[in-house]
């Protein structure tokens, strides 16, 4: 395999006592769109800054292109970020920002002119050449900072929290057009970001970090449904947990005791250890079905073991959300459970309301089993 | 961007306030202003009365080429010293901005430590230093170098005045290089500058306008300036005040010294107008 664009190795950084990155092993191939995501202070701006070469790190080393970056500084590295601020400069106008590191690289005035039209062509800021930044809106603003990197043509765009300061709107339409500008100009992306809808619709891998350490690398998608632990499975997205103990494990199923409640899947578990399990459950992999007195229970897979993957409660409180709704049930025991469902159609003859009962259901490949 | 109403429109409280210092400002400072500048259009009659007649005689005599002189010198060695304040003290700012918070709290208080001593011990203290039995000529005497003549000449004086001027300069420099936005320098840095060319081409312009008014700031005490060159300087080294001091004092001539005042009250303004057209223009460029 061919020599990852950045690789981390062993980062830590620490101010005093405090270990804002712990122990951070990472790899990022050329060409990626890479977000880092995670709780404020989780350390995920530091590390982008440690590559930016804007923090030193306390231990460790960062590679980029195969080259150690150590003692590098930021004006030497083949990086350009997008600050959080922007940055603008603002005594200089759209055309001077963007130019300016074409400036001090001595690039000739013509290449210059040329290069950074083609930028301000590709964040589409056509005709503002001219501006001053206290003329631009804040996601002109952003543009220009954009445009600014990229005329530089860096090996690694670093991104922290490009969005943050956007109104919704706008929000969505940059998450799009940033995602566009990343596949014209082929440039690896990296950005920082505490918004998962964020980092789960632009990135093609993401990294959640936690407390300074990196929890878990995966695809978008894998750290939804495969999480490798609570805070992962908490965090992006939402989950009800079952804390509880393993009694079947075998390879082909697993069934866990929760308190009042039991959870079967039908894989095996790896690497446990006998000790507290959780089962996590997404909201929208629930079932929701009528319950009544003598009724028929919901038809569960063949196999389920008896009162596995079904759960008795009743209606405590919905969220209208037009497309969807969320529901919180109670359980037996008081357990809490949030349940999705999508309003596929308008009106309902039979719908869900306060104090219903109803029956939880689920299939046993909807679960995942975290061990820590 | 505040929708609050101008405090002063409260006019019980505003009045309260106000009317203390407006009428110490008037007593002590605009009436006695008032009459200097009656004198300046008077004649010396005898030995104390002083006759308002409206003669512009005093002002016809500072075209004086003596006087001009000590006037262009004043201005000369004033805006030296400024320069040469910047100079030293920029790199001052500069480190003190950039120095942990804890750090910062001693550094400024050692800028102003100076102002806590008496001017005139100060002054006399320089003296030991730079006399020729003095702390430096004793050391350039160790390595065979000197003894300079320090002391009693116009080296002196600016050398003084730098010193005595310097906090003036650090002060509003400090602030202005503080509050720049941090991440518009490591975008500096992060485009390819490095450190020297991020503070020509991002930190001086953006806090020039803090740049101007300390260097406003130290030149016009700088201007003013009478211990300093009294005490330190030769001769040849009088400034305008040490001209307008004799006036009042040994020549008794009160008329004259109130035209020289406002003559050097005049060049002040004109300094401060200066300032302000560039910091006017500088906004409108801006916009």
């Amino acid at each position: 395999m061919a020599e990852p664009l950045i690789r981390i190795e062993g980062v830590c950084k620490r101010f005093g006592d405090f270990a804002a990155v712990d122990n951070v092993d990472l790899a990022i191939e050329e060409g990626e769109f890479f977000a880092l995501l995670g709780p404020s202070g989780c350390g995920k701006t530091t590390l982008l800054r440690m590559l930016a070469g804007l923090e030193v790190p306390t231990e460790g080393r960062i590679l980029i292109d195969g080259k150690d970056m150590e003692g590098i500084p930021p004006n030497k590295r083949p990086v350009n970020m997008v600050f959080q601020s922007y940055a603008v400069f603002p005594h200089m106008t759209v055309e001077q920002n963007v130019g300016y590191g074409l400036r001090i690289d001595g690039v000739a005035k013509d290449e210059r002119a040329q290069r950074v039209q083609e930028a301000l062509g590709l964040v589409k800021l056509d005709g503002f050449e001219k501006r001053k930044p206290d003329q631009l809106s804040g996601g002109q603003r952003q543009r220009v900072a954009l445009a600014r990197a990229l005329v530089k043509r860096p090996r690694v765009l670093l991104l922290d929290e490009p969005l943050s300061a956007l109104d919704a709107k706008l929000r969505e339409a940059m998450r799009s057009e940033l995602a566009i500008i990343q596949d014209k100009v082929g440039v690896t992306f990296v950005m920082v970001t505490h918004d998962q809808d964020e980092a789960l619709a632009m990135a093609c891998r993401c990294g959640v970090m936690n407390k300074g350490v990196l929890q878990q690398v995966a695809t978008p998608s894998d750290l939804y449904e495969y999480p490798a632990n609570r805070f992962v499975a908490d965090f992006i997205g939402s989950v009800n947990l079952f804390e509880g103990k393993l009694v079947i494990d075998e390879t082909s199923q697993a069934l866990i005791e929760a308190d009042g409640a039991r959870v079967w899947v039908d894989h095996g578990v790896t690497g446990a250890t006998g000790g507290t399990v959780w089962a996590a459950l997404r909201p929208e992999k629930i079932e929701l079905s009528h319950r009544e007195e003598g009724g028929h229970r919901p038809p569960v897979a063949a196999g389920t073991p008896e009162g596995a993957n079904m759960l008795a409660g009743t209606v405590r409180h919905y969220s209208y959300l037009g497309s969807e709704t969320v529901y919180e049930i109670e359980a037996a025991g008081g357990r809490m459970i949030k349940v999705l469902r999508s309003n596929v159609r308008r009106y309902e003859d039979r719908g869900f309301d306060y104090d219903q009962p109803v029956w939880l259901s689920w299939s046993p490949q909807s679960p995942a089993v975290l061990l820590s | 961007m505040s929708t609050e109403q101008p405090w002063s429109r409260a006019k019980g409280p505003f009045a309260a306030v106000f009317t203390a210092p407006a009428l110490w400002l008037l007593f002590f400072f605009l009436v006695p202003l008032a009459i200097i500048w009656a004198y300046s259009f008077g004649t010396t009659q005898g030995l104390t009365d002083i006759d308002i007649n409206g003669t512009f005689s005093n002002y016809v005599r500072i075209a004086d080429p003596v006087y001009i002189e000590v006037f262009v010198k004043s201005l000369w060695y004033a805006a030296l010293t400024t320069f040469l304040c910047l100079v030293v003290g920029f790199p001052v700012a500069l480190a003190i901005t950039f120095s942990s918070d804890r750090q910062k709290v001693w550094l400024l208080l050692l800028i102003m430590l100076p102002f806590w001593t008496n001017l005139l011990v100060r002054t006399y203290a320089l003296m030991a230093v730079l006399r020729t039995e003095g702390f430096v000529n004793d050391m350039l005497g160790w390595v065979g170098l000197g003894p300079w003549p320090l002391l009693h000449n116009n080296f002196a004086v600016v050398f003084g005045l730098v010193y005595v001027n310097l906090p003036f300069l650090v002060l509003p420099l400090y602030s202005a290089l503080d509050r720049l936005d941090r991440s518009l320098l490591e975008a500096s840095l992060d485009l390819g500058a490095g450190h020297i060319r991020t503070i020509f081409e991002v930190v001086v312009p953006l806090a020039l306008p803090g740049i101007l008014s300390g260097l406003l700031i130290t030149f016009i005490p700088a201007l003013g300036s009478y211990l300093t060159p009294d005490l330190l300087g030769g001769p040849d080294s009088q400034m305008i005040a040490n001209v307008i001091e004799r006036q009042f004092k040994r020549a008794n001539d009160w008329p004259f010294g109130s035209a020289l005042s406002f003559i050097l009250m005049y060049l002040t303004f004109f300094a401060i107008a200066a300032q302000g057209l560039v910091a006017k223009r500088r906004k409108g460029l801006e916009q």
